[in-house]
């Protein structure tokens, strides 16, 4: 296992003016699971530095495309682009050494460990030497010091990196999780739900530490549920229905209610002002 | 001591959140096919106890791989084990207990003075293993995956950890350490007994949860499994010291592990 170097940028310019370029890109993804046509030719395409918000009804397709981007599945059809090279992931660890990280919703981290311990959870680092070659003896004070460095860059509070994620708040376990995505992605972070079953203080912490993660130069992917969330947090918002994205959408000048029209196929997107779409 | 080092494969498993009732049939198996090889087919020592703990590593491969790869529940895995395992023995050894042992194979049943007492040999490689198996625990990599795997499965899954591959080195490895805790039965009783084991099997689940390990899994030390087992060997001991007769040290140690396992379960209850 090599030893992770955590990137702070990537050199991306920030800002998502026209012309930025396309970091993460798919064209017309399928995906079939037997008769059930989940992504029926998605598009998709990420900016660098960027926050691109994804939203959808149940059903539209919205984590099949997440997770093909994050190599949990592998469409049947279509091509995904990192960086303008054509990509194959056909697992989570590929796409993890492309560059992209993942934090899934359901809270990923072990309760009973530490938070350094789940920082660096399948990624540990070993002592130098004949101790970690030989003897495989972790490094722990580096572990602990480490997260406690990745923490406070992106103004995470917690008591220590050695304290049981058991002992944090839901906030707090998410922002553990996001900040380990931010900690070890280099190009792109997808979040899954961040906010979601979180209280309204603890997810204007989430949505904060989600801003400071695109501040620090990286891509973020966030699939939500929440428009007001959205609203507040995206650049750009995706919409995807039936496994196809219909629009992608400029927070600033499109109304709530017309982003969950254009959602729930009230409204189609050709029907918005033309500066709407972003 | 036996108990000692059957507990710590059994720490293992349970730390998986996970419980091998095949343990005392799996050393039971190795004592038998170490000691009926050494003297009735002519295997030379080396070789006979190198095949007892072969047999006893595959017990364990067993359950690992139908744990792993046909997702039944370890209680049923291993209730299906302790049971071919134990026909096993029954078979090969014609139920007949091996006797007239050759002098190297019990030779760990000697002893050394320490501070004037005797001490068995098998004691040090019972306290060596317990050393190996906490370092390995708590200090390297693999052995906090056994931790993840234990307390968030999905979360170690999807951290890039190969949970089948840990289930399966886990259950193997407590299987191998069945074949050393049957190497130091036979030392110390100078027998192949095919019927060892059986109040064993239970004894490690006990020692284990008084050693405070949940047996939800991801929670506990190997240490204190030690400690656990100590607590057993001097409990039965004592009860056997005072003239209690084996039916009631059965009946005690069935309360005990019942009483352990209820305050672990309620302690946990507490701590949410």
């Amino acid at each position: 296992m090599s030893a992770p170097s955590p990137t702070t940028t990537t050199g991306a310019a920030g800002g998502t003016g026209v012309g930025a370029r396309l970091l993460l890109e798919a064209r017309a993804l399928v995906k079939r699971y037997g008769r059930v046509t989940a992504l029926d030719g998605a598009d998709f395409a990420l900016r660098a530095g960027e926050i691109l918000a994804v939203v959808g009804d149940n059903g539209a397709g919205k984590s099949s495309l997440i997770r093909a981007l994050s190599g949990a599945i592998v469409p049947d059809a279509g091509e995904i682009r990192l960086d303008g090279r054509p990509v194959r992931f056909r697992s989570p660890i590929d796409a993890r050494r492309a560059g992209i990280e993942t934090v899934y919703q359901d809270l990923a981290v072990a309760p009973a460990m530490t938070i350094a311990e789940n920082l660096f959870l399948g990624r540990e680092l070993r002592r130098p030497g004949l101790a970690g070659r030989l003897l495989r003896l972790l490094d722990r004070p580096r572990m602990v010091r480490e997260s406690e460095r990745h923490l406070a860059e992106l103004g995470v509070v917690v008591r220590s990196p050695t304290q049981p994620v058991e002992t944090l708040s839901g906030g707090q376990r998410q922002a553990v999780a996001v900040a380990r995505g931010a900690a070890f992605a280099r190009l792109v972070v997808i979040m899954d739900e961040p906010t979601a079953a979180l209280g309204v203080r603890e997810s204007a912490m989430v949505l904060d530490l989600v801003r400071r993660v695109r501040d620090r130069g990286l891509s973020v992917v966030v699939i939500s549920h929440d428009i007001p969330h959205v609203f507040e947090l995206a650049d750009r918002i995706h919409v995807a229905r039936l496994g196809r994205r219909v629009a992608v959408l400029d927070p600033r000048r499109v109304a709530m209610r017309d982003v969950v029209a254009v959602m729930t196929g009230a409204l189609a997107a050709d029907e918005l002002p033309p500066d709407a779409l972003a | 001591m036996v108990v000692g080092v059957l507990a710590i494969g059994q720490t293992l498993v349970i730390l998986t959140a996970g419980v091998d009732l095949s343990c005392g049939m799996a050393m039971a198996l190795g004592q038998v096919v170490m000691t009926r090889l050494a003297v009735e087919s002519g295997v030379s020592v080396p070789g006979a106890v190198a095949l007892g703990l072969l047999a006893t590593t595959l017990v364990g491969l067993l359950n690992g791989a139908l744990v792993t790869l046909v997702r039944l529940p370890p209680f049923i895995v291993t209730l299906g084990t302790l049971n071919i395992a134990f026909a096993a023995t029954q078979l090969y050894s014609d139920a007949q207990t091996v006797t007239e042992l050759p002098a190297s194979l019990v030779a760990l049943g000697g002893t050394f003075p320490l501070a004037g007492t005797p001490v068995m040999h098998g004691v040090g490689v019972m306290l060596a293993l317990y050393l190996l198996a906490w370092y390995a625990l708590r200090h390297t990599a693999a052995g906090r995956h056994v931790y993840a795997v234990g307390g968030a499965p999905e979360a170690a899954r999807l951290s890039g950890i190969r949970v089948g591959r840990v289930l399966v080195g886990v259950y193997a490895l407590a299987g191998l350490l069945y074949g050393v805790a049957a190497l130091l039965a036979v030392a110390r009783t100078g027998v192949g007994d095919p019927n060892a084991g059986q109040s064993e099997n239970l004894d490690t689940v006990t020692a284990v949860v008084l050693g405070g390990t949940s047996l939800f899994g991801g929670r506990g030390l190997v240490l204190g499994s030690l400690v656990g087992a100590l607590i057993v060997g001097v409990f039965r001991n004592g009860l056997t010291l005072m003239g209690v007769s084996s039916v009631y040290q059965v009946l005690i140690t069935g309360v005990l592990v019942i009483v352990a396992v209820a305050a672990d379960q309620l302690s946990r209850r507490g701590a949410r």
